[in-house]
């Protein structure tokens, strides 16, 4: 029974791990659609919650799969969550990564570096516009999202901790006085 | 590029740790960028960029998979699982921890505007590395336009990214040839 539970996971993390593309946005869905239409691990209400805490912690989004496996299996159920979210994606990574420092120095290779950088630009540019729309976000949000951005581009050595504090409290001022 | 001195496993290590650790609200990408090119200077800009290009293409996690690249560019097969590792194990630790204590953290006056917050500065991060790797491109029209026609193909419009990026990218490569052609 257990086992199957760790078959299970994997059998539902892998492939998710391999066909995100474009970042941890796109596996919200397929993971909500399995864990909480077709195995019924967590209820809607559970996942919506369990999504909220999993923005607050550091660290990338995706690891709202570890926390409901670790939720439905325990600890080991969480690792190997992990394993199979991570695992398959950053060897395939890891591969290409290979391939290109080969490659360093050569012509091609530098006209690939030099090509590829405006796309890294645009694609960041996009999923800042992505996640605002995710977010679901006001005034406040765009203000936040435009001061931050100018007051780094002004003093890049500013640490992003404190910012991030800032934000909090003033999201939680703004809340307190608006509703 | 030749670096002057050897980044050590441990360095790598504890770099990305600290990612893991720093970056609520997510964008760990703009954490990277900032403690991998700004603060320390072990990458070029030029370097970074096309390596997250590659990271954002591929399937996977964008920060994941921009640790792998990092640290396999530094450290081969070793960095690569040192930055990997450093940059989950704090996270992991800590939505544990979150795990155990969600009901009370949920019942908690201001988690939603706390939320909302954290995440809104995270994206003002985004936003602010997506203005630098603007900058950071050479100067010239066809780099502008890439840049330009991604944002709006995969940003605006929602089309899908691999098939925006399968048409632009090539067009930017051709476009950079011959003067990396000329450099050789």
């Amino acid at each position: 029974m257990r086992d199957n539970l760790y078959v299970t996971l994997i059998l539902l993390l892998a492939p998710l791990s391999l066909a995100s593309i474009g970042g941890a946005t796109g596996i919200y869905a397929p993971l909500q659609h399995e864990t909480v239409d077709v195995l019924g691990w967590v209820t809607t209400r559970e996942f919506i919650d369990l999504f909220a805490v999993s923005r607050l912690t550091p660290g990338p989004s995706s690891m709202l799969a570890p926390l409901i496996a670790w939720k439905v299996a325990g600890l080991s159920g969480a690792v190997v969550a992990m394993l199979a979210l991570y695992l398959p994606s950053s060897l395939l990574c890891y591969g290409v990564a290979r391939v290109w420092e080969a490659h360093r120095g050569k012509p091609w290779h530098r006209a690939c570096e030099a090509g590829l950088a405006p796309v890294a630009a645009g694609l960041v540019f996009a999923g800042v516009l992505a996640l605002l729309r995710i977010a679901g976000s006001g005034p406040l949000t765009w203000l936040t999202v435009a001061l931050v951005a100018g007051l780094l581009t002004w003093r890049p050595k500013l640490h992003p901790l404190p910012l991030l504090g800032a934000g909090a409290l003033l999201f939680l001022a703004a809340r307190a006085f608006w509703s | 590029m030749a670096r002057k001195t050897k980044i050590s496993l441990g360095a790598l290590f504890s770099v990305f740790f600290r990612i893991g650790l720093q970056s609520f609200g997510g964008g760990l990408v703009s954490w990277i960028y900032r403690e991998v090119v700004t603060a320390r200077s072990w990458m070029s800009d030029e370097e970074f960029l096309s390596g997250l290009s590659l990271c954002q293409i591929l399937p996977g996690v964008n920060s994941t998979n921009a640790a792998i690249f990092v640290g396999q560019r530094l450290r081969g097969a070793a960095g690569a699982a040192a930055a990997l590792t450093g940059l989950l194990l704090g996270p992991f630790g800590a939505i544990l921890l979150a795990g155990l204590t969600y009901k009370t953290l949920l019942g908690t006056p201001g988690f939603p505007a706390l939320v909302e917050g954290v995440g809104a500065v995270a994206m003002g991060l985004l936003a602010r590395l997506g203005l630098q790797a603007s900058r950071g491109i050479r100067p010239g029209l066809a780099p502008a336009l890439a840049a330009a026609a991604v944002f709006i193909g995969v940003g605006l419009l929602q089309w899908p990214m691999l098939a925006v990026v399968a048409a632009v990218a090539p067009l930017s490569i051709a476009a950079a040839w011959p003067r990396a052609a000329a450099n050789a």
